[in-house]
Protein backbone atom coordinates (compact mmCIF):
# COMPACT_ATOMS: atom_id res chain seq x y z
CA UNK A 1 0.00 0.00 0.00
CA UNK A 2 1.44 3.35 -0.99
CA UNK A 3 0.43 6.80 0.11
CA UNK A 4 -1.86 7.35 -2.84
CA UNK A 5 -3.97 4.30 -2.05
CA UNK A 6 -4.05 5.23 1.61
CA UNK A 7 -5.33 8.68 0.72
CA UNK A 8 -7.93 7.21 -1.57
CA UNK A 9 -9.14 4.81 1.09
CA UNK A 10 -9.09 7.55 3.66
CA UNK A 11 -11.26 9.72 1.43
CA UNK A 12 -13.66 6.82 0.89
CA UNK A 13 -13.80 6.10 4.59
CA UNK A 14 -14.51 9.68 5.53
CA UNK A 15 -17.27 10.03 2.94
CA UNK A 16 -18.99 6.87 4.13
CA UNK A 17 -18.25 7.85 7.70
CA UNK A 18 -20.07 11.15 7.18
CA UNK A 19 -23.18 9.27 6.08
CA UNK A 20 -22.91 6.88 9.01
CA UNK A 21 -22.51 9.90 11.28
CA UNK A 22 -25.79 11.36 10.07
CA UNK A 23 -27.57 8.07 10.62
CA UNK A 24 -25.96 7.61 14.03
CA UNK A 25 -27.15 11.06 15.09
CA UNK A 26 -30.68 10.22 14.00
CA UNK A 27 -30.55 6.93 15.92
CA UNK A 28 -29.31 8.64 19.08
CA UNK A 29 -31.99 11.31 18.73
CA UNK A 30 -34.84 8.85 18.26
CA UNK A 31 -33.65 6.66 21.12
CA UNK A 32 -33.17 9.56 23.52
CA UNK A 33 -36.62 11.00 22.88
CA UNK A 34 -38.75 7.88 22.39
CA UNK A 35 -36.55 4.97 23.65
CA UNK A 36 -37.11 3.34 20.25
CA UNK A 37 -34.10 1.60 18.69
CA UNK A 38 -34.89 2.70 15.19
CA UNK A 39 -33.86 -0.23 13.01
CA UNK A 40 -35.99 1.01 10.07
CA UNK A 41 -33.68 4.05 9.83
CA UNK A 42 -31.92 2.35 6.91
CA UNK A 43 -35.14 1.91 4.96
CA UNK A 44 -35.47 5.67 4.77
CA UNK A 45 -32.01 5.73 3.16
CA UNK A 46 -33.15 3.25 0.51
CA UNK A 47 -36.53 4.91 0.02
CA UNK A 48 -34.92 8.32 -0.45
CA UNK A 49 -32.40 7.04 -2.98
CA UNK A 50 -34.82 4.83 -4.91
CA UNK A 51 -37.59 7.42 -5.00
CA UNK A 52 -35.14 9.80 -6.65
CA UNK A 53 -33.97 7.04 -8.99
CA UNK A 54 -37.58 6.30 -9.97
CA UNK A 55 -38.08 9.96 -10.87
CA UNK A 56 -34.99 9.87 -13.05
CA UNK A 57 -36.20 6.70 -14.76
CA UNK A 58 -39.46 8.47 -15.52
CA UNK A 59 -41.53 6.26 -13.19
CA UNK A 60 -43.91 7.11 -10.39
CA UNK A 61 -42.31 5.77 -7.19
CA UNK A 62 -44.34 3.32 -5.11
CA UNK A 63 -43.48 5.30 -1.96
CA UNK A 64 -46.05 7.83 -3.13
CA UNK A 65 -48.82 5.25 -2.77
CA UNK A 66 -47.41 4.25 0.61
CA UNK A 67 -47.63 7.87 1.71
CA UNK A 68 -51.26 8.14 0.60
CA UNK A 69 -52.15 4.78 2.15
CA UNK A 70 -50.44 5.45 5.48
CA UNK A 71 -52.01 8.91 5.63
CA UNK A 72 -55.48 7.50 5.01
CA UNK A 73 -54.97 4.78 7.62
CA UNK A 74 -53.80 7.27 10.26
CA UNK A 75 -56.69 9.57 9.39
CA UNK A 76 -59.15 6.71 9.83
CA UNK A 77 -57.75 5.65 13.22
CA UNK A 78 -57.50 9.19 14.52
CA UNK A 79 -60.98 10.11 13.33
CA UNK A 80 -62.50 7.14 15.15
CA UNK A 81 -60.59 8.08 18.30
CA UNK A 82 -61.56 11.74 18.05
CA UNK A 83 -65.23 10.85 17.60
CA UNK A 84 -65.07 8.54 20.61
CA UNK A 85 -63.50 11.23 22.77
CA UNK A 86 -66.03 13.68 21.39
CA UNK A 87 -63.43 16.28 20.43
CA UNK A 88 -64.29 17.65 17.02
CA UNK A 89 -61.43 20.12 17.15
CA UNK A 90 -58.99 17.41 16.15
CA UNK A 91 -60.75 16.54 12.90
CA UNK A 92 -59.48 19.61 11.06
CA UNK A 93 -55.88 18.82 11.93
CA UNK A 94 -56.34 15.19 10.86
CA UNK A 95 -57.80 16.21 7.50
CA UNK A 96 -54.98 18.68 6.93
CA UNK A 97 -51.96 16.58 7.91
CA UNK A 98 -53.00 13.04 7.07
CA UNK A 99 -55.15 13.55 3.98
CA UNK A 100 -54.60 16.96 2.41
CA UNK A 101 -50.81 17.05 2.71
CA UNK A 102 -50.16 13.60 1.17
CA UNK A 103 -52.75 14.31 -1.52
CA UNK A 104 -51.08 17.63 -2.31
CA UNK A 105 -47.67 15.97 -2.61
CA UNK A 106 -49.12 13.23 -4.81
CA UNK A 107 -50.89 15.78 -6.99
CA UNK A 108 -47.68 17.76 -7.37
CA UNK A 109 -45.64 14.70 -8.31
CA UNK A 110 -48.17 13.41 -10.86
CA UNK A 111 -48.65 16.84 -12.36
CA UNK A 112 -45.01 17.88 -12.61
CA UNK A 113 -43.55 14.73 -14.20
CA UNK A 114 -40.37 14.93 -12.12
CA UNK A 115 -38.26 13.10 -14.75
CA UNK A 116 -37.94 16.32 -16.71
CA UNK A 117 -37.29 18.62 -13.77
CA UNK A 118 -33.86 19.85 -12.66
CA UNK A 119 -32.10 17.73 -10.05
CA UNK A 120 -32.78 20.01 -7.08
CA UNK A 121 -36.54 19.84 -7.75
CA UNK A 122 -36.39 16.04 -7.99
CA UNK A 123 -34.54 15.91 -4.68
CA UNK A 124 -37.10 18.20 -3.05
CA UNK A 125 -40.00 16.06 -4.27
CA UNK A 126 -38.31 12.83 -3.16
CA UNK A 127 -37.81 14.31 0.32
CA UNK A 128 -41.42 15.54 0.35
CA UNK A 129 -42.61 11.98 -0.26
CA UNK A 130 -40.32 10.16 2.17
CA UNK A 131 -40.12 12.55 5.15
CA UNK A 132 -43.85 12.50 6.06
CA UNK A 133 -43.61 8.71 6.26
CA UNK A 134 -41.59 9.17 9.47
CA UNK A 135 -44.32 10.70 11.65
CA UNK A 136 -46.97 8.48 10.03
CA UNK A 137 -45.00 5.35 10.96
CA UNK A 138 -44.55 6.71 14.47
CA UNK A 139 -48.30 7.20 14.75
CA UNK A 140 -49.15 3.75 13.43
CA UNK A 141 -46.50 1.57 15.06
CA UNK A 142 -45.06 3.33 18.10
CA UNK A 143 -47.49 5.88 19.52
CA UNK A 144 -49.94 3.29 20.88
CA UNK A 145 -46.99 1.70 22.71
CA UNK A 146 -45.30 4.86 23.97
CA UNK A 147 -45.18 3.52 27.53
CA UNK A 148 -43.91 0.05 26.59
CA UNK A 149 -40.47 -1.25 27.53
CA UNK A 150 -37.40 -0.77 25.33
CA UNK A 151 -37.53 -4.45 24.40
CA UNK A 152 -41.12 -4.29 23.15
CA UNK A 153 -40.31 -1.19 21.15
CA UNK A 154 -37.27 -2.98 19.68
CA UNK A 155 -39.42 -5.89 18.54
CA UNK A 156 -41.85 -3.44 16.94
CA UNK A 157 -38.84 -1.89 15.18
CA UNK A 158 -37.89 -5.26 13.72
CA UNK A 159 -41.45 -5.69 12.44
CA UNK A 160 -41.51 -2.21 10.91
CA UNK A 161 -38.13 -2.86 9.32
CA UNK A 162 -39.25 -6.13 7.72
CA UNK A 163 -42.47 -4.55 6.49
CA UNK A 164 -40.67 -1.62 4.92
CA UNK A 165 -38.05 -3.84 3.25
CA UNK A 166 -40.83 -5.98 1.80
CA UNK A 167 -42.66 -2.93 0.54
CA UNK A 168 -39.37 -1.65 -0.90
CA UNK A 169 -39.02 -4.83 -2.96
CA UNK A 170 -42.59 -4.45 -4.14
CA UNK A 171 -42.15 -0.80 -5.10
CA UNK A 172 -38.72 -0.78 -6.64
CA UNK A 173 -38.00 -4.39 -7.66
CA UNK A 174 -34.86 -6.35 -6.98
CA UNK A 175 -32.56 -4.36 -9.26
CA UNK A 176 -30.37 -1.66 -7.85
CA UNK A 177 -30.27 1.91 -9.12
CA UNK A 178 -27.86 4.77 -9.29
CA UNK A 179 -28.76 8.40 -9.71
CA UNK A 180 -26.97 11.15 -11.60
CA UNK A 181 -24.30 12.87 -9.51
CA UNK A 182 -24.97 16.34 -8.15
CA UNK A 183 -21.77 17.55 -9.77
CA UNK A 184 -19.38 16.14 -12.36
CA UNK A 185 -16.53 18.35 -11.24
CA UNK A 186 -13.16 16.86 -10.30
CA UNK A 187 -10.43 18.49 -8.30
CA UNK A 188 -6.80 17.47 -8.17
CA UNK A 189 -5.13 17.96 -4.85
CA UNK A 190 -1.60 16.71 -5.34
CA UNK A 191 -1.84 12.94 -5.61
CA UNK A 192 -5.50 12.90 -4.69
CA UNK A 193 -8.45 13.31 -7.00
CA UNK A 194 -11.58 14.52 -5.27
CA UNK A 195 -14.81 14.45 -7.18
CA UNK A 196 -17.73 16.78 -6.78
CA UNK A 197 -20.10 14.27 -5.23
CA UNK A 198 -17.64 13.62 -2.40
CA UNK A 199 -17.64 17.30 -1.58
CA UNK A 200 -21.43 17.32 -1.72
CA UNK A 201 -21.65 14.46 0.77
CA UNK A 202 -19.16 16.06 3.16
CA UNK A 203 -20.63 19.53 2.78
CA UNK A 204 -24.21 18.39 3.26
CA UNK A 205 -23.25 16.31 6.29
CA UNK A 206 -21.46 19.21 7.92
CA UNK A 207 -24.34 21.58 7.17
CA UNK A 208 -26.84 19.08 8.55
CA UNK A 209 -24.82 18.42 11.71
CA UNK A 210 -24.36 22.14 12.36
CA UNK A 211 -28.05 22.62 11.62
CA UNK A 212 -29.01 19.96 14.16
CA UNK A 213 -26.65 21.49 16.70
CA UNK A 214 -28.30 24.88 16.28
CA UNK A 215 -31.76 23.32 16.32
CA UNK A 216 -31.13 21.62 19.66
CA UNK A 217 -29.20 24.49 21.19
CA UNK A 218 -31.10 27.54 19.98
CA UNK A 219 -34.71 26.75 19.13
CA UNK A 220 -37.50 26.11 21.60
CA UNK A 221 -38.69 23.01 19.74
CA UNK A 222 -35.15 21.61 19.80
CA UNK A 223 -34.95 22.30 23.52
CA UNK A 224 -38.36 20.68 23.97
CA UNK A 225 -37.03 17.50 22.36
CA UNK A 226 -34.01 17.54 24.66
CA UNK A 227 -36.29 18.15 27.63
CA UNK A 228 -38.39 15.10 26.71
CA UNK A 229 -35.21 13.04 26.46
CA UNK A 230 -34.04 14.25 29.89
CA UNK A 231 -37.31 14.09 31.80
CA UNK A 232 -40.49 12.87 30.18
CA UNK A 233 -42.82 13.73 33.08
CA UNK A 234 -41.28 17.18 33.48
CA UNK A 235 -41.72 17.81 29.78
CA UNK A 236 -45.36 16.73 29.81
CA UNK A 237 -46.02 19.11 32.70
CA UNK A 238 -44.73 21.91 30.45
CA UNK A 239 -47.25 20.84 27.82
CA UNK A 240 -44.66 19.12 25.63
CA UNK A 241 -46.58 16.02 24.68
CA UNK A 242 -44.75 12.74 24.25
CA UNK A 243 -46.60 12.25 20.97
CA UNK A 244 -45.50 15.57 19.57
CA UNK A 245 -41.89 14.93 20.58
CA UNK A 246 -42.04 11.44 19.07
CA UNK A 247 -43.45 12.65 15.78
CA UNK A 248 -40.93 15.47 15.57
CA UNK A 249 -37.97 13.17 16.21
CA UNK A 250 -39.25 10.65 13.64
CA UNK A 251 -39.66 13.47 11.13
CA UNK A 252 -36.05 14.48 11.69
CA UNK A 253 -34.85 10.88 11.48
CA UNK A 254 -36.79 10.29 8.25
CA UNK A 255 -35.37 13.49 6.79
CA UNK A 256 -31.80 12.61 7.73
CA UNK A 257 -32.24 9.07 6.39
CA UNK A 258 -33.78 10.13 3.08
CA UNK A 259 -31.18 12.82 2.52
CA UNK A 260 -28.36 10.36 3.29
CA UNK A 261 -29.77 7.99 0.69
CA UNK A 262 -30.01 10.76 -1.89
CA UNK A 263 -26.41 11.76 -1.17
CA UNK A 264 -24.94 8.26 -1.59
CA UNK A 265 -27.12 7.18 -4.51
CA UNK A 266 -24.70 8.61 -7.13
CA UNK A 267 -21.70 6.88 -5.47
CA UNK A 268 -23.07 3.41 -4.71
CA UNK A 269 -25.74 1.32 -6.30
CA UNK A 270 -28.69 1.26 -3.91
CA UNK A 271 -30.94 -1.79 -3.71
CA UNK A 272 -34.25 -2.08 -1.86
CA UNK A 273 -32.41 -3.68 1.08
CA UNK A 274 -29.19 -1.66 1.04
CA UNK A 275 -30.49 0.61 3.76
CA UNK A 276 -30.35 -2.05 6.43
CA UNK A 277 -26.58 -2.53 6.18
CA UNK A 278 -25.94 1.20 6.00
CA UNK A 279 -28.24 1.79 8.93
CA UNK A 280 -26.55 -0.93 10.96
CA UNK A 281 -23.18 0.74 10.51
CA UNK A 282 -24.71 3.93 11.78
CA UNK A 283 -25.98 1.83 14.65
CA UNK A 284 -22.47 0.57 15.47
CA UNK A 285 -21.39 4.20 15.66
CA UNK A 286 -24.35 5.05 17.88
CA UNK A 287 -23.48 2.13 20.17
CA UNK A 288 -19.90 3.42 20.44
CA UNK A 289 -21.53 6.56 21.81
CA UNK A 290 -23.67 4.51 24.20
CA UNK A 291 -26.78 5.83 22.39
CA UNK A 292 -26.46 9.10 24.29
CA UNK A 293 -23.59 11.26 23.07
CA UNK A 294 -23.92 13.05 19.73
CA UNK A 295 -20.24 14.02 19.26
CA UNK A 296 -19.07 10.52 20.20
CA UNK A 297 -21.54 9.04 17.72
CA UNK A 298 -20.14 11.22 14.94
CA UNK A 299 -16.57 10.30 15.84
CA UNK A 300 -17.52 6.62 16.01
CA UNK A 301 -19.10 6.88 12.58
CA UNK A 302 -15.90 8.25 11.01
CA UNK A 303 -14.01 5.41 12.69
CA UNK A 304 -16.47 2.88 11.24
CA UNK A 305 -16.12 4.44 7.78
CA UNK A 306 -12.32 4.37 7.87
CA UNK A 307 -12.21 0.83 9.22
CA UNK A 308 -14.56 -0.28 6.47
CA UNK A 309 -12.51 1.39 3.74
CA UNK A 310 -9.17 0.00 4.86
CA UNK A 311 -10.49 -3.50 5.54
CA UNK A 312 -12.03 -3.56 2.06
CA UNK A 313 -8.48 -3.10 0.74
CA UNK A 314 -6.74 -5.65 2.93
CA UNK A 315 -9.47 -8.22 3.42
CA UNK A 316 -12.40 -7.28 1.28
CA UNK A 317 -14.22 -10.56 1.90
CA UNK A 318 -14.23 -9.77 5.62
CA UNK A 319 -15.08 -6.09 5.35
CA UNK A 320 -18.48 -6.34 7.07
CA UNK A 321 -17.21 -8.89 9.57
CA UNK A 322 -14.46 -6.54 10.69
CA UNK A 323 -16.81 -3.57 11.02
CA UNK A 324 -19.43 -5.43 12.98
CA UNK A 325 -16.85 -7.19 15.15
CA UNK A 326 -15.90 -3.73 16.36
CA UNK A 327 -19.09 -3.73 18.38
CA UNK A 328 -17.85 -6.54 20.66
CA UNK A 329 -14.84 -4.76 22.23
CA UNK A 330 -16.95 -1.60 22.38
CA UNK A 331 -19.68 -3.39 24.31
CA UNK A 332 -17.15 -5.02 26.63
CA UNK A 333 -15.51 -1.68 27.29
CA UNK A 334 -18.90 0.00 27.80
CA UNK A 335 -20.15 -2.63 30.20
CA UNK A 336 -16.95 -2.43 32.22
CA UNK A 337 -16.86 1.33 32.48
CA UNK A 338 -20.50 2.36 32.79
CA UNK A 339 -22.93 1.81 35.62
CA UNK A 340 -25.71 -0.49 34.69
CA UNK A 341 -29.17 0.85 35.43
CA UNK A 342 -31.99 -1.66 35.52
CA UNK A 343 -34.94 -0.58 33.50
CA UNK A 344 -38.03 -0.06 35.60
CA UNK A 345 -40.67 -2.64 34.97
CA UNK B 1 -70.87 33.96 43.55
CA UNK B 2 -68.15 33.71 40.92
CA UNK B 3 -67.24 30.44 39.29
CA UNK B 4 -64.37 28.76 41.07
CA UNK B 5 -61.15 28.23 39.12
CA UNK B 6 -61.16 24.59 40.01
CA UNK B 7 -64.04 22.44 41.13
CA UNK B 8 -63.56 18.74 41.82
CA UNK B 9 -66.65 16.60 42.32
CA UNK B 10 -66.73 13.02 43.52
CA UNK B 11 -63.21 12.28 42.33
CA UNK B 12 -62.09 8.68 42.76
CA UNK B 13 -58.68 7.30 41.84
CA UNK B 14 -57.68 3.66 41.87
CA UNK B 15 -54.38 1.90 41.54
CA UNK B 16 -55.49 -1.40 40.10
CA UNK B 17 -58.18 -2.72 42.45
CA UNK B 18 -57.18 -0.53 45.34
CA UNK B 19 -59.02 2.75 45.53
CA UNK B 20 -56.63 5.43 46.77
CA UNK B 21 -58.99 8.42 46.75
CA UNK B 22 -62.67 8.20 47.63
CA UNK B 23 -65.22 10.73 46.43
CA UNK B 24 -63.18 13.87 46.87
CA UNK B 25 -65.00 17.20 46.65
CA UNK B 26 -62.83 20.27 46.58
CA UNK B 27 -62.81 23.71 45.10
CA UNK B 28 -60.39 26.57 44.60
CA UNK B 29 -61.77 30.09 44.21
CA UNK B 30 -60.05 32.66 42.03
CA UNK B 31 -57.15 34.44 43.71
CA UNK B 32 -57.19 32.24 46.81
CA UNK B 33 -54.69 29.90 48.35
CA UNK B 34 -56.22 26.56 49.21
CA UNK B 35 -54.21 23.95 51.05
CA UNK B 36 -54.61 20.22 51.39
CA UNK B 37 -52.82 18.91 54.46
CA UNK B 38 -52.53 15.41 55.73
CA UNK B 39 -50.10 12.71 56.72
CA UNK B 40 -47.80 10.70 54.49
CA UNK B 41 -49.68 8.31 52.24
CA UNK B 42 -53.04 10.05 52.61
CA UNK B 43 -53.20 10.50 48.84
CA UNK B 44 -52.18 14.13 48.51
CA UNK B 45 -49.82 13.62 45.58
CA UNK B 46 -52.30 11.23 43.97
CA UNK B 47 -54.92 13.95 44.17
CA UNK B 48 -52.78 16.50 42.34
CA UNK B 49 -51.65 13.95 39.75
CA UNK B 50 -55.25 13.04 39.02
CA UNK B 51 -56.34 16.67 38.69
CA UNK B 52 -53.43 17.27 36.32
CA UNK B 53 -54.36 14.27 34.18
CA UNK B 54 -51.25 12.27 34.99
CA UNK B 55 -53.41 9.52 36.51
CA UNK B 56 -56.75 8.19 35.28
CA UNK B 57 -59.65 9.08 37.54
CA UNK B 58 -63.41 8.91 37.86
CA UNK B 59 -65.56 11.87 38.77
CA UNK B 60 -65.74 15.39 37.50
CA UNK B 61 -63.08 18.06 37.23
CA UNK B 62 -64.22 21.52 36.18
CA UNK B 63 -61.64 24.14 35.33
CA UNK B 64 -62.96 27.71 35.15
CA UNK B 65 -66.47 26.32 35.16
CA UNK B 66 -65.79 24.02 32.21
CA UNK B 67 -66.03 20.30 32.86
CA UNK B 68 -62.91 18.61 31.48
CA UNK B 69 -63.74 15.47 29.55
CA UNK B 70 -60.49 15.15 27.72
CA UNK B 71 -58.21 15.17 30.73
CA UNK B 72 -54.84 15.34 29.04
CA UNK B 73 -51.90 17.03 30.65
CA UNK B 74 -50.97 19.04 27.57
CA UNK B 75 -54.51 20.27 27.17
CA UNK B 76 -54.78 21.36 30.81
CA UNK B 77 -51.43 23.15 30.64
CA UNK B 78 -52.66 25.04 27.58
CA UNK B 79 -55.77 26.06 29.54
CA UNK B 80 -53.71 27.53 32.38
CA UNK B 81 -53.17 24.80 34.93
CA UNK B 82 -49.66 23.97 36.14
CA UNK B 83 -48.26 21.54 38.63
CA UNK B 84 -44.97 21.82 40.47
CA UNK B 85 -44.45 18.17 41.31
CA UNK B 86 -42.98 16.82 44.50
CA UNK B 87 -39.88 15.59 42.66
CA UNK B 88 -39.50 18.96 40.85
CA UNK B 89 -38.87 17.11 37.56
CA UNK B 90 -36.38 19.70 36.32
CA UNK B 91 -34.31 19.30 33.16
CA UNK B 92 -31.05 18.70 34.99
CA UNK B 93 -28.69 18.80 32.03
CA UNK B 94 -30.10 22.08 30.75
CA UNK B 95 -29.44 25.62 31.94
CA UNK B 96 -31.69 27.46 34.38
CA UNK B 97 -32.64 29.82 31.57
CA UNK B 98 -33.63 26.96 29.23
CA UNK B 99 -35.68 25.35 31.99
CA UNK B 100 -37.57 28.60 32.41
CA UNK B 101 -38.04 29.05 28.66
CA UNK B 102 -39.53 25.57 28.39
CA UNK B 103 -42.00 26.54 31.10
CA UNK B 104 -43.50 28.90 28.54
CA UNK B 105 -43.54 26.25 25.78
CA UNK B 106 -47.32 26.11 25.53
CA UNK B 107 -47.62 29.88 25.35
CA UNK B 108 -44.94 29.94 22.64
CA UNK B 109 -46.95 27.41 20.65
CA UNK B 110 -50.02 29.57 21.04
CA UNK B 111 -48.13 32.49 19.54
CA UNK B 112 -47.03 34.48 22.61
CA UNK B 113 -43.57 35.96 22.27
CA UNK B 114 -43.26 37.85 25.59
CA UNK B 115 -41.15 35.15 27.29
CA UNK B 116 -38.37 37.65 28.00
CA UNK B 117 -40.71 39.84 30.00
CA UNK B 118 -42.18 36.94 31.95
CA UNK B 119 -38.67 35.73 32.71
CA UNK B 120 -37.79 39.15 34.10
CA UNK B 121 -40.80 38.91 36.41
CA UNK B 122 -39.71 35.45 37.53
CA UNK B 123 -36.21 36.79 38.15
CA UNK B 124 -37.83 39.59 40.14
CA UNK B 125 -39.49 37.00 42.36
CA UNK B 126 -36.41 34.77 42.54
CA UNK B 127 -33.31 36.98 42.18
CA UNK B 128 -31.12 33.98 42.86
CA UNK B 129 -32.23 32.35 39.62
CA UNK B 130 -30.96 35.38 37.70
CA UNK B 131 -27.50 34.87 39.16
CA UNK B 132 -27.62 31.22 38.20
CA UNK B 133 -29.24 31.61 34.80
CA UNK B 134 -26.41 29.99 32.81
CA UNK B 135 -25.84 27.20 35.35
CA UNK B 136 -27.14 23.68 34.72
CA UNK B 137 -30.28 22.95 36.73
CA UNK B 138 -28.77 19.72 38.06
CA UNK B 139 -26.04 21.66 39.88
CA UNK B 140 -28.41 23.84 41.94
CA UNK B 141 -28.96 23.46 45.67
CA UNK B 142 -32.23 22.05 46.99
CA UNK B 143 -33.80 25.44 47.67
CA UNK B 144 -32.73 26.81 44.32
CA UNK B 145 -34.15 23.78 42.57
CA UNK B 146 -37.50 24.39 44.23
CA UNK B 147 -37.35 28.05 43.22
CA UNK B 148 -36.59 27.00 39.65
CA UNK B 149 -39.47 24.53 39.66
CA UNK B 150 -41.89 27.24 40.83
CA UNK B 151 -40.34 29.80 38.46
CA UNK B 152 -40.66 27.41 35.55
CA UNK B 153 -44.34 26.88 36.37
CA UNK B 154 -44.89 30.65 36.58
CA UNK B 155 -43.45 31.06 33.07
CA UNK B 156 -46.69 29.50 31.81
CA UNK B 157 -48.62 32.43 33.38
CA UNK B 158 -50.95 29.92 35.01
CA UNK B 159 -54.43 30.63 36.32
CA UNK B 160 -54.07 27.80 38.79
CA UNK B 161 -50.72 26.88 40.32
CA UNK B 162 -50.59 23.54 42.09
CA UNK B 163 -47.67 22.96 44.44
CA UNK B 164 -46.86 19.51 45.74
CA UNK B 165 -44.88 19.63 49.01
CA UNK B 166 -42.76 22.66 48.19
CA UNK B 167 -41.10 22.39 51.61
CA UNK B 168 -39.99 18.79 51.17
CA UNK B 169 -36.33 18.27 51.99
CA UNK B 170 -35.52 21.93 52.49
CA UNK B 171 -33.85 23.67 55.42
CA UNK B 172 -36.26 25.59 57.71
CA UNK B 173 -34.97 29.00 56.63
CA UNK B 174 -35.49 28.17 52.97
CA UNK B 175 -38.93 26.77 53.73
CA UNK B 176 -39.85 30.11 55.29
CA UNK B 177 -38.56 31.93 52.22
CA UNK B 178 -40.51 29.69 49.84
CA UNK B 179 -43.73 30.11 51.80
CA UNK B 180 -43.20 33.85 51.92
CA UNK B 181 -42.93 33.85 48.13
CA UNK B 182 -46.05 31.69 47.76
CA UNK B 183 -48.00 34.16 49.89
CA UNK B 184 -46.69 36.97 47.68
CA UNK B 185 -47.69 35.14 44.51
CA UNK B 186 -51.28 35.41 45.65
CA UNK B 187 -51.05 39.17 45.06
CA UNK B 188 -50.52 38.53 41.34
CA UNK B 189 -53.97 36.98 41.16
CA UNK B 190 -53.03 33.38 40.56
CA UNK B 191 -55.04 30.78 42.45
CA UNK B 192 -52.91 28.30 44.36
CA UNK B 193 -53.61 24.75 45.44
CA UNK B 194 -50.95 23.86 47.96
CA UNK B 195 -50.42 20.33 49.16
CA UNK B 196 -48.29 20.15 52.32
CA UNK B 197 -47.22 18.00 55.18
CA UNK B 198 -45.99 21.10 56.95
CA UNK B 199 -49.49 21.94 58.15
CA UNK B 200 -48.54 24.90 60.29
CA UNK B 201 -46.81 26.81 57.52
CA UNK B 202 -49.48 25.90 54.99
CA UNK B 203 -52.39 27.03 57.19
CA UNK B 204 -50.63 30.30 57.92
CA UNK B 205 -50.68 31.44 54.30
CA UNK B 206 -53.82 29.66 53.06
CA UNK B 207 -57.36 31.01 52.94
CA UNK B 208 -59.05 27.65 53.05
CA UNK B 209 -57.91 24.19 53.97
CA UNK B 210 -58.79 20.55 53.57
CA UNK B 211 -57.51 17.70 55.70
CA UNK B 212 -56.97 14.53 53.71
CA UNK B 213 -56.79 11.26 55.63
CA UNK B 214 -56.50 7.81 54.04
CA UNK B 215 -58.00 8.94 50.77
CA UNK B 216 -60.95 10.97 52.06
CA UNK B 217 -61.51 14.55 53.12
CA UNK B 218 -61.74 14.34 56.91
CA UNK B 219 -62.16 18.05 57.64
CA UNK B 220 -62.40 21.31 55.79
CA UNK B 221 -62.82 24.96 56.65
CA UNK B 222 -61.33 28.43 56.72
CA UNK B 223 -57.69 27.97 57.53
CA UNK B 224 -57.87 30.04 60.74
CA UNK B 225 -60.70 27.88 61.98
CA UNK B 226 -58.82 24.76 60.98
CA UNK B 227 -55.70 25.94 62.78
CA UNK B 228 -57.78 26.25 65.97
CA UNK B 229 -59.64 23.01 65.50
CA UNK B 230 -58.60 20.70 68.34
CA UNK B 231 -58.38 17.67 66.05
CA UNK B 232 -56.01 19.47 63.72
CA UNK B 233 -53.98 20.92 66.56
CA UNK B 234 -53.54 17.54 68.15
CA UNK B 235 -52.67 15.57 65.03
CA UNK B 236 -50.89 18.02 62.76
CA UNK B 237 -49.72 21.00 64.71
CA UNK B 238 -48.75 19.38 67.97
CA UNK B 239 -48.01 21.27 71.14
CA UNK B 240 -47.37 24.93 70.68
CA UNK B 241 -49.22 24.92 67.42
CA UNK B 242 -51.25 27.89 68.44
CA UNK B 243 -48.45 29.91 69.88
CA UNK B 244 -46.92 30.93 66.55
Amino acid sequence: MDLQIALLLGQDGIVNGAIYALLALALVLVFAVTRVIFIPQGEFVAYGALTLAAFQAGKTPGTLWLLLGAGALVALIDTVMALRAGSMGRLKRIALWDLALPAAIAGLVLWLEPGRLPLWAQVTLALAIVIPLGPLIYRLAYQPLAEASVLVLLIVSVAVHLTLVGLGLLFFGAEGSRTTPFSEAQFNLGMLTVNGQTLWVLGASVVLIVGLYLFFGRTLYGKALRATAINRVGARLMGISTTMAGKLSFTLAAGIGALSGILIAPITTVYYDTGFLVGLKGFVAAIIAGLVSYPLAAAGAILVGLLEAFSSFWASAFKEVIVFTLIIPVLVWRSLTSHHVEEEE
Amino acid sequence: MTTPILQVNELCVSYGKVEALHHINLKVEAGKIVTVIGPNGAGKTTLLSAIMGLLPSKGEIAFQGEVQRDIEVEHLVAMGMTLVPEKRELFGEMSVEDNLLLGAFMRYRAGDRDQGKTMDQVFGTFPRLRERRAQLAGTLSGGERQMLAVGRALMAKPKLLMLDEPSLGLAPLIVREIFHIIAELKQTGVAILLVEQNARAALQIADYGYVLETGSIALEGESRALADDPRVVETYLGLGGKKQ
